[in-house]
C-alpha cells in the first residue's frame, strides 16, 4: 500500500523497539488478515507502517518446553500439521489448522496472527482455550481464557507482541468440529473444541468473542452430558448474519457438543 | 524500498513501497500479468505464486516479504521454453478452459508434486481446494495432476 | 500503436505436434488452441493489457435501492483538475441516448433522476492514478429522496412481460383425473462468479488497417457479444457502425454474465476515454462484481399435475413468477425460456403454462447459463418426485411413461422428429451409476435423486431467423484457412471446435485453418454466444462455408471468401403470438444421478458422486464437451446447496468471495460424464447445443437425494445447510404461499 511503511525488524527486540517507536504500525506475519483490511482500506484508523514479523525466527518454530508444547507465534499452520510433536500431543489443533482456508492459507496463517486478529470465528482459537493454552507476549504470559477481551479485542497492551503459543502437556483429549459453508476456504459457522476431563467446553462464531461455555462446563465437571448440551445454550449469544442464523447456530452447537461427548465422530 | 529477490530462477532487484501487494509487484512493475486478481482477499488463488516452494496468494503478501525468497510465478514453469508436464497434462486433458484459474491452479499442482509426487485423488482435492475454477467443475483438473503422478 | 490484440493465432511448435493431421477433425479431443497460452499465463485478459497513458476508470453507485437524486456534490475542497467526471448530462452533449440497449430502453447507462435499485451507476471517474480516484470517489456526496423500494415478488406489481401456453384443454382433463397434485417450488438468486470480473478498455478512437487513428471509439473487453456491445456503443455514444469498435479481451468466464452487462461496462469506459481524451480502463474489482451485475432470476413456480390412478398424466398446469429486478435487461428472453421448457420432457396431451416476469427494486436479473430452463425444470422434475411419491410408484417408472418420445409434441405442440433421446439418456444413467452404498455412520444419512431435462438448442422460436447470423471462411492468398465470426471464446472451446468442423469439412489438416481476431471491424456478426448456439447453430454455418469453399477452390483460385447467413429451415414454423409451433430446432437431453450425505447434526450436505448422461447430438471434441458438463453440473450443485445470496434494503449482503461461496476442489463430486450421441440431421456433423443443458438437472436430483436420504422435501434452492436442519426438526413447512 502506498503510504504505508514497510519495517524490517532484524530480530524480535528490534521488533519490540520499532512497535514501541512507531505505535501506529500494525503487526504482520502472514498477512492473511491484515493485507485484506490493509487494502479494502478497512483498518481504522489506517496504520502508519507495517512491522513485519514473518521472518523473525524467535517466532517460529515448535518444542516442548517444561511439560509444554511451545508453538512459535508466526509458525504457519503448515508447520503445525507437518510436525510430529503436533500430530502426537495435540491432535486437535492439526485438525484445525487443517480446516483454516486451504494450502495457500495454512502457508501463511499463524497461530499468532489468529489471537491477534481476534476474530470470533478463528478457527484454532476454540482448540486453544479448550486446551488452557498460555499467550507469552514480548513481556509476560497471558493465560487464553483472560485474552479475549470484546469483539475483536485483546488484551495485549501497546506495543506487545505475541512471541508464542504454550499449551500445557497434561493427557487432556480435546475434540474438535468446525461447521462451515463448504469443505474448504470457509469462515466457520460453528466452531467446537472439547475435552472431558479436566471440563472444557469453547465455542466459537457463537458469539463476540471465542468463549468457554462455563454452564455447559459445570454440568460436564459433573459428568452430566445432557445437561452440559442443554446449558450450552444459555452460554452463546449468536446472531443472524451473511453466514448464518442464530437459531441454526444454537442447534448446531448443542447438535455437535453432544456428538463430541458422546465420543464421535 | 529496494526488495532483492529470485523470480522464476533469476535474481531481480526493484524498488517499490514494502508494504505494496506482491501481486500488484508482479502485474504492474514487472508486467508479469500470467498471475490473476480474482478477488483480492485470498478466496479464490488466481494470484497463487510459490515462495520457497510453497504456494501462497500474492495479494496477502507484501513485497517486502519477498526479500532473500525465491518466488515462482506461471511464467517460470515452462523451463526452457518446454511446457513441463503438468501444463501438458492440462492441455491435453482439458483442465484448462477459461484460463483464468489456471495459472494459479498449475502453481498450486506444481507445489503438491513437488512434495508429494504420488498424491491421491483426495490429496489433489485438498491441495487444490484454495483454487477457484467455475468452467470445469475440477473433475478434469484432478484427472490431469494425477496423470502427472510420478 | 496498435491494439493489442489476442492472437488468433497460436500455433506453436507443441500445436503441431499435437495435432498431427489425420482423416478427421471432427469426434478427436485435439488440445485446445489457446491451450499454450492459458497454461503459460501468457493469454492477455482485460486486466493484463498494458496501455500506456491510460487512465483508471471507476463508477460512483447509488447507495439506495429506490428514490430520487436530490443532488450530487463534488466537494469544492478537492482538487477535480486531476479527474475528469461523467454524467448523464455527458452523454446527451455527446448527441447518444442514455439507454443501455437491450429489449426495451428502460435502462439509463447513468442513472438521470431516478434510481431504481443499490448499485445503479449515476457518475464516472477517471483519473491517472488510483490513489487520485479514490480519494476522488471519497469527494463525491450524492443525496437523495430515497422511497420505499418493491423487494418482495409477492409485493411487485409491475410486470414486464406475461406468456401462455396452451395445449389441450387443462380444466377438461383435472375433471377426468383420480388425482391433482400441487405444489409450489422456489429458486433463488445465483451469481455466475465468471473468476475474472468484468472490465473493458476504451480508447477515444478508431484505427484503421493500416494503424491510422480515426473518428470513433474502441473497445477491447471481458465478453461474450461484440455486437451487443457495438450496438450498445452505437446508441449511448452517437457513433456509426465503423466508428464503434469492440475486441474482445481473453475472456475468464462468462455463464451469461458477460451477456448483456459489458455493454454497460463498455459504454462507462467509452464516456470516459471520449472526456479525458485517452484510453481509460475500467476494470471491476469482486466486491463491485458481486453487488452490482446481473444474478439469475429467482423465482416462484406452482405446478397442478393431474393424473389417473395408474399413473397416465393428464394435465400439468403451471404457474411461472420471475423476478426481473429493477430492469428488463433480457428478461423477456428468459422467462419464454422458463416457459417453454416449464413442462420437462414429457408428453403431456393438456398443458397451460402461464408465465410473468415482475420489477422489483432489486439490481437487474439477466443471463445466466440455463436462462430460465433451470429454474422451471427445477419445478417440473421435483414435480415428478412428488406425483409419482403420491401415487406410490418409484418415480424412474413414472418418468419412463410420461417421456418424451419421437413422434410426441411438446407443450408448444412442436412435432418431435429426430434426435430424441430422453429414454436413452435414463437408460445409460441408470446403468452408468455406481452401486448404492449406505452410510457407515448413524448421524449420515446417504441419498440418491435422479434427473431428466431436455434443453433447446438456439435462440428460441423466430430467434435465429430475425438474428440471421452470418460467417465467412477464406483461404487467404498465403494458404491459409481463415474463420471469420464474431462467437467468442469464454472458455467453451468455440476456437477449437471452429476450426474442427472447418478442417473437417474442406478436408484439410487442422493446423492450415486459423481464426479470425472477435473484432467488429473484420468479423460478420455470427450473433451472441449464447443460448446453446454457437457450435450448432454458428458451427453449422461454418460447415456450410467451408464446404462451399471446397467447392469453389476445386475451379477458382486465392483469395476466396464465402460467407453463410443463417437460412431457417422451411420445415421450422414459430408464432410468436400464439406461443405455438417448433420452439427450438432440436433439444438436447440429459438424466442425472446424485448421490449424497446429509448430516443430521447440522444439516451439511455433501454431493458425493453425480452421474450425467448427456445426448448432444455429436461430440465434436468429447473432452471440451465433458468439461461443459461437468463445469454445469457444478456450478448447479452450487446453487443447490451452498450459493445463497441474502439481500438487507435492496443490497446483496454477499458482496465478496468470502460471503459468497461456491464449491471449492473439496466440495465437487466425483463426476462421471456418459456422452450419448443421438445426431440431429442439420447440426453440424450431427451436433446439437451443450452449453446450458448441465446446468438443467443437478438441482431437482439433489432436493430428490436429500428427500430420499431424510424424508423431508425441500422444495427450495438453495438447500442450504440452515433449511435442512430446520425441515429435519419439522419446524418449517416447504413448499406453500409466496415467500421469499
Amino acid at each position: 500500500m502506498p503510504g504505508v511503511t514497510y519495517l524490517r525488524p532484524r530480530d524480535l527486540s528490534d521488533a519490540v523497539r520499532l512497535y514501541a517507536e512507531r505505535p501506529d504500525c500494525r503487526p504482520v506475519a502472514g498477512g492473511t488478515d491484515v493485507m485484506v483490511m490493509l487494502h479494502a482500506g478497512a483498518i481504522r484508523p489506517a496504520p502508519g507502517a507495517l512491522l513485519d514479523l514473518w521472518h523473525l525466527g524467535e517466532l517460529k518454530g515448535i518444542r516442548r518446553v517444561d511439560g509444554a508444547l511451545e508453538i512459535g507465534a508466526a509458525e504457519p499452520y503448515t508447520g503445525i500439521i507437518r510436525s510430529a510433536l503436533v500430530q502426537q500431543h495435540l491432535p486437535a489443533l492439526v485438525e484445525a489448522s487443517r480446516t483454516i482456508g486451504a494450502a495457500q492459507i495454512q502457508n501463511r496463517g499463524t497461530l499468532g496472527g489468529n489471537l491477534a486478529n481476534a476474530s470470533p470465528a478463528g478457527d484454532t482459537l476454540p482448540v486453544l482455550l479448550a486446551a488452557d493454552a498460555i499467550v507469552r507476549t514480548d513481556r509476560r504470559t497471558i493465560p487464553i481464557a483472560e485474552f479475549f477481551t470484546g469483539y475483536r479485542r485483546t488484551a495485549l497492551g501497546a506495543g506487545e507482541l505475541i512471541v508464542a503459543v504454550r499449551f500445557p502437556l497434561d493427557g487432556r483429549v480435546l475434540r474438535f468440529r468446525k461447521v462451515g459453508t463448504r469443505a474448504a476456504q470457509a469462515i466457520s459457522k460453528v466452531v467446537l473444541a472439547v475435552s472431558r476431563e479436566p471440563a472444557r467446553v469453547a465455542v466459537g462464531s457463537v458469539a463476540e468473542v471465542p468463549l468457554r461455555a462455563r454452564g455447559a462446563e459445570a454440568a460436564l465437571a459433573r459428568g452430566d452430558v445432557a445437561g452440559a448440551v442443554a446449558a450450552v445454550v444459555a452460554d452463546i449469544r449468536p446472531i443472524d448474519d451473511v453466514r448464518s442464523t442464530a437459531a441454526y447456530r444454537r442447534a448446531v452447537t448443542q447438535n455437535v457438543l453432544a456428538r463430541l461427548l458422546e465420543g464421535g465422530p | 524500498m529496494t526488495v532483492r529477490f529470485t523470480l522464476n530462477g533469476s535474481p531481480l532487484t526493484v524498488d517499490v513501497p514494502g508494504s505494496s501487494r506482491l501481486l500488484d509487484v508482479l502485474r504492474e512493475d514487472l508486467h508479469l500479468t500470467g498471475t490473476k486478481e480474482g478477488c483480492g482477499e485470498g478466496e479464490c488463488g488466481a494470484c497463487s505464486v510459490l515462495i520457497d516452494g510453497e504456494v501462497v496468494n500474492s495479494c496477502l503478501v507484501a513485497a517486502g516479504q519477498v526479500e532473500g525468497r525465491e518466488v515462482l510465478t506461471i511464467e517460470g514453469l515452462a523451463q526452457g521454453g518446454e511446457l513441463s508436464p503438468l501444463q501438458r497434462a492440462f492441455i491435453e486433458r482439458g483442465a484448462a478452459q477459461c484460463g483464468i484459474c489456471t495459472p494459479g491452479m498449475l502453481l498450486a499442482a506444481h507445489a503438491l508434486l513437488q512434495g508429494n509426487p504420488r498424491p491421491s485423488a483426495d490429496e489433489v482435492r485438498v491441495a487444490l481446494a484454495g483454487n477457484l475454477c467455475r468452467c470445469t467443475g475440477y473433475t478434469k483438473i484432478i484427472d490431469a495432476v494425477l496423470a502427472c503422478r510420478a | 500503436m496498435r491494439f493489442p490484440r489476442p492472437t488468433g493465432r497460436i500455433l506453436l511448435q507443441y500445436y503441431r505436434t499435437m495435432s498431427c493431421s489425420s482423416d478427421t477433425a471432427v469426434g478427436r479431443s485435439i488440445p485446445r488452441r489457446d491451450g499454450v497460452e492459458k497454461v503459460t499465463g501468457r493469454a492477455r485478459y482485460t486486466d493484463d493489457l498494458v496501455v500506456p497513458g491510460a487512465w483508471y476508470g471507476r463508477t460512483i453507485r447509488s447507495t439506495v435501492a429506490c428514490g430520487t437524486i436530490r443532488a450530487i456534490t463534488l466537494d469544492p475542497a478537492f482538487d477535480w483538475s486531476r479527474v475528469v467526471v461523467v454524467s448523464a448530462d455527458d452523454i446527451a452533449m455527446g448527441g447518444g441516448e442514455n439507454v443501455v440497449q437491450l429489449i426495451r430502453d428502460d435502462q439509463p447507462a447513468l442513472a438521470q433522476r431516478a434510481i431504481r435499485h443499490q448499485e445503479e451507476p449515476i457518475l464516472l471517474l477517471a483519473a491517472a492514478d488510483k490513489t487520485t480516484l479514490e480519494t476522488a470517489a471519497g469527494h463525491v456526496h450524492i443525496m437523495y429522496d430515497p422511497a420505499e423500494p418493491v423487494l418482495d415478488l409477492g409485493r411487485a406489481t409491475e410486470t414486464y412481460t406475461t406468456i401462455e401456453i396452451v395445449k389441450g384443454d387443462v380444466a377438461a382433463a383435472r375433471r377426468q383425473a383420480d388425482v391433482v397434485v400441487e405444489r409450489t417450488f422456489r429458486v433463488g438468486l445465483q451469481e455466475q462468479l465468471y473468476i475474472e470480473p468484468q472490465g473493458a478498455i476504451a480508447y477515444p478512437y478508431r484505427e484503421t488497417s493500416n494503424g491510422k487513428r480515426e473518428a470513433g471509439v474502441t473497445v477491447i473487453g471481458s465478453l461474450q457479444c461484440p455486437y451487443y456491445v457495438h450496438r450498445a456503443l452505437k446508441r449511448a455514444l452517437a457513433l456509426s457502425d465503423e466508428q464503434a469498435v469492440v475486441i474482445q479481451a481473453e475472456t475468464g468466464g462468462g455463464f451469461g454474465g458477460k451477456e448483456e452487462y459489458p455493454s454497460l461496462v463498455a459504454i462507462h469506459a467509452a464516456l470516459l476515454a471520449r472526456k479525458a481524451g485517452r484510453p481509460v480502463r475500467l476494470v471491476y474489482d469482486r466486491h463491485e462484481d458481486l453487488a452490482a451485475t446481473t444474478k439469475r432470476h429467482p423465482g416462484v413456480i406452482t405446478h397442478r399435475t393431474a393424473v389417473r390412478r395408474d399413473g397416465t398424466l393428464l394435465a400439468q398446469d403451471i404457474e411461472i413468477v420471475l423476478d426481473g429486478g429493477a430492469y428488463c435487461t433480457l428478461t423477456p428472453v428468459v422467462l419464454s425460456r422458463a416457459a417453454i421448457h416449464a413442462a420437462g420432457p414429457y408428453s403431456c396431451p393438456n398443458v397451460r403454462i402461464r408465465a410473468r416476469a415482475l420489477a422489483t427494486n432489486t439490481p437487474p436479473n439477466g443471463a445466466f447459463r440455463g436462462f430460465g430452463a433451470p429454474q422451471s425444470l427445477f419445478a417440473a422434475e421435483l414435480m415428478v418426485e412428488h406425483v409419482a411419491e403420491r401415487l406410490g410408484v418409484p418415480s424412474v417408472e413414472l418418468r419412463r411413461k410420461w417421456l418424451l418420445r419421437v413422434g410426441d409434441t411438446t407443450a408448444t405442440g412442436q412435432k418431435l422428429s429426430e434426435s430424441v433421446s430422453a429414454e436413452q439418456v435414463l437408460d445409460a444413467a441408470l446403468r452408468g451409476a455406481p452401486p448404492v452404498r449406505p452410510s457407515a455412520r448413524p448421524t449420515v444419512r446417504r441419498g440418491r435423486g435422479l434427473s431428466l431435462v431436455f434443453h433447446g438448442s438456439g435462440f428460441t422460436g423466430s430467434g435465429e431467423k430475425k438474428l440471421s447470423g452470418r460467417v465467412a471462411v477464406e483461404f487467404t492468398a498465403a494458404g491459409e484457412y481463415r474463420i471469420l465470426s464474431a462467437s467468442t471464446e469464454i472458455g467453451q472451446g468455440t476456437k477449437t471446435i471452429f476450426c474442427q468442423i472447418a478442417a473437417e469439412a474442406l478436408g484439410v489438416s487442422l493446423e492450415r485453418v486459423t481464426l479470425a481476431p472477435q473484432d467488429t471491424s473484420l468479423v460478420p456478426d455470427s450473433g451472441p454466444t449464447v443460448a446453446s448456439r454457437t457450435a450448432m447453430i454458428v458451427g453449422g454455418l461454418i460447415r456450410d462455408a467451408a464446404l462451399e469453399l471446397r467447392t469453389r477452390l476445386a475451379r477458382e483460385r486465392a483469395p476466396l471468401r464465402v460467407e453463410k447467413t443463417y437460412i431457417q429451415a422451411d420445415t421450422i414454423h414459430w408464432d410468436d403470438q400464439t406461443y405455438r409451433g417448433d420452439a427450438y430446432p432440436v433439444y438436447a437431453w440429459a438424466c442425472t444421478i446424485v448421490d449424497l450425505e446429509v448430516d443430521t447434526d447440522t444439516g451439511e450436505v455433501r454431493v458425493t458422486d453425480l452421474v450425467t448422461a448427456v445426448d448432444c447430438g455429436k461430440a465434436i471434441h468429447p473432452v471440451m464437451a465433458e468439461g461443459q458438463i461437468e463445469g454445469g453440473n457444478l456450478q448447479a450443485v452450487g446453487w443447490a446447496t451452498i450459493e445463497e445470496i441474502k439481500m438487507k434494503d435492496g443490497r446483496y449482503v454477499n458482496d465478496r468471495l468470502a460471503t459468497y461461496l461456491i464449491p471449492t476442489a473439496l466440495d465437487a463430486p466425483r463426476i462421471r460424464t456418459i456422452l450419448v450421441e443421438n445426431p440431429y440431421s442439420r447440426g453440424p456433423f450431427g451436433a446439437k447445443g451443450i452449453g446450458e443443458l448441465p446446468m438443467d438437472g443437478a438441482a431437482p436430483a439433489v432436493i430428490a437425494a436429500i428427500h430420499d436420504a431424510t424424508g423431508v422435501w425441500l422444495d427450495e434452492v438453495p438447500a442450504t445447510a440452515e433449511k435442512v436442519l430446520e425441515a429435519l426438526h419439522g419446524k418449517r413447512e416447504t413448499g406453500n404461499g409466496m415467500r421469499r
